[in-house]
């Protein structure tokens, strides 16, 4: 049986691990060949680790194993140079693109009135407008290859409501969803469709880190991953603790296939019912 | 969906019947539900008994077993003896699909009492009447569930002419939500799919017709066309019931387990045009 999204290209960015590399592997396994980048590098304002090029090679070597074609590349979304010239070559080498999925990101934490300069700047220059700046080099491909398409944008529960200490991530994330309305309807002449996933806490590197675990129990001297467990899922309404990569890839997959070939300008949760709990 | 079994209002035509075939083909056995008779205030013709039979011929040509019967979700007896029975046959429930609707065009000047009236009682008291009788298989099963609710475009904007309409439809948006809450413990799932004009008897009528095109003398299909098109972002008149068929199932499966509380528009970006 042919795959959902069979003999289609995927850009994906921070494709190295977490959520980007389970896009990836699950678009792949459903036909897909891949274009991944990654910055595979650390950044100053993060408490935690970044990806690393052996991140980004393991990526490649799922994707191969999948059986599909792979270009993956080092770039960094807050140089639209480097990320159009990744994108070019992962282009010119499988030959076309339909599929772009902006999930690039980095989370720190701090009161809104305390954040530096820094820290709020990278968050938006990252977050926000290097998801700008994915679908900029992108939509060119897209237009070119003439057959419509699917933008996915990560988005996040913080995109639709607030939480206290990440007001810079707040803001990137609201920010993504009217960046995708505005792109669906500057695009949907040209049938691209524009949507975003807006995840609740999914189980990567980026939650699970010390930082994060203070973030949500502030009251305990040294909080453990279990600790966050437990606070994490007072904030979902489903009895989770918090959701996988797989289940942000599936929803990927239902808006990148053609299965949803009306479905526009549309915030999709992820969220175990974060939003009505 | 192998294994599972869906029960489906308004199943004999338009969206029920592809919510039936698409579920089936996926694996599901299905309880299809539909009134089979006309409503005092519809001025379209409704499924009748020939369709239902015809829905059911098309999930058992899919390999599938079906329950069919007749039930009016005004009615929460006909209809909680129906799921009964279905879910009796079929031997559990997991999945409810509450689609059975109606839409009458009405400004509301010259709306009257009953035309108000039957469509709340259809399109929103109907879809808590549907997951009145079907909650309680849900929870006994004890395997959680998933229940997508059809509310519509109309469930999260406002269109004019069609006020009880869009009344009921933000009504089931609101039915969906606290259900999600009140459900969540036990691993069921509530959403809403949120349609734009769906190429279905409901909207393929004169008096929607004339509706859409109040300028022309006896418009048709084709005069709808191009005014319904210039509602969506995307370049297209309406959607077909395959791609609301396409979302539930999404909804329906494990792949949306995390998935509740949503209202999910498949709506060609009306909400964003």
């Amino acid at each position: 049986m042919a795959g959902r999204v069979e003999g289609k290209v995927a850009f994906i960015t921070g494709a190295a691990r977490g959520q980007g590399r389970s896009h990836a592997v699950r678009l792949a396994e459903e036909g897909a060949d891949i274009i991944a980048v990654d910055l595979c590098a650390d950044v100053e304002t993060t408490d935690y680790s970044l990806a690393t090029p052996e991140d980004l090679a393991e990526t490649a070597a799922m994707v191969e194993k999948l059986g599909r074609r792979i270009v993956a590349l080092q770039a960094d979304v807050r140089d639209t140079d480097s990320l159009r010239s990744a994108l070019d070559r992962g282009v010119a080498e499988l030959g076309r693109l339909d599929i772009v999925i902006a999930n690039a990101g980095i989370l720190s934490n701090g009161s809104a009135h305390e954040l530096t300069e820094q820290v709020w700047g990278q968050m938006i220059d990252i977050n926000l407008s290097g998801v700008w700046r994915t679908c900029k080099v992108a939509i060119p491909h897209l237009l070119a290859t003439g057959n419509g398409g699917s933008i996915i944008l990560v988005s996040s529960v913080a995109g639709l409501r607030s939480y206290a200490g990440v007001g810079h991530y707040v803001a990137a994330k609201h920010g993504v969803v009217g960046l995708m309305k505005t792109l669906a309807q500057e695009l949907a002449p040209h049938r691209i469709r524009v949507n975003t996933v807006n995840p609740t806490q999914v189980d990567t590197p980026m939650i699970q880190n010390e930082s994060m675990y203070r973030l949500f129990s502030p009251e305990l001297p040294n909080p453990t991953k279990d600790d966050f467990a437990k606070a994490s899922a007072a904030t979902i309404l489903l009895p989770v603790d918090w959701v996988e990569p797989i289940d942000v890839s599936n929803a990927v997959l239902f808006l990148a296939s053609d299965e949803s070939r009306y479905i526009t300008g549309v915030a999709l949760p992820i969220d175990g019912g974060a939003l009505i709990i | 969906m192998a294994g599972k079994v869906a029960l489906i209002t308004g199943a004999a035509r338009g969206q029920g019947r592809a919510h039936a075939v698409r579920l089936a083909e996926e694996g599901a056995d299905i309880i299809a539900i539909d009134a089979c008779a006309p409503m005092a205030t519809v001025p379209y013709p409704l499924a009748d008994e020939a369709e239902l039979a015809e829905t059911a011929a098309l999930v058992e040509a899919a390999g599938r077993r079906v329950v069919a019967r007749r039930a009016d979700v005004r009615d929460l007896d006909s209809l909680t003896a129906a799921v009964d029975e279905g879910v009796a046959a079929l031997g559990r429930l997991d999945v409810v699909c509450a689609n059975a609707g109606v839409n009458t065009p009405a400004p509301m000047v010259e709306m009257t009492e009953e035309v108000w009236q039957e469509i709340v009682d259809i399109d929103l008291t109907g879809v808590w009447r549907t997951c009145r009788a079907a909650i309680p298989h849900l929870i006994a099963g004890g395997r959680g569930g998933a229940i997508i609710l059809t509310s519509s475009a109309a469930g999260l904007k406002a269109y004019a002419n069609i006020a009880h309409y869009t009344a009921a439809k933000h009504g089931v948006v609101g039915l969906m939500k606290t259900l999600a809450q009140e459900l969540a413990p036990h691993r069921i799932r509530v959403n809403t799919v949120n349609p734009t004009q769906v190429d279905t008897p409901m909207i393929m009528n004169e008096p929607m017709y004339r509706l859409f095109c109040p300028d022309i003398e006896n418009p048709t299909r084709e005069d709808f066309a191009p005014v319904s098109q210039a509602m969506n972002a995307l370049p297209i008149p309406w959607v077909e019931p395959v791609d609301v068929s396409n979302a539930v199932l999404f909804l329906a499966s494990d792949e949306a387990r995390y998935i509740t509380g949503v209202a999910l528009p498949v709506d060609a970006g009306v909400l964003v045009k």
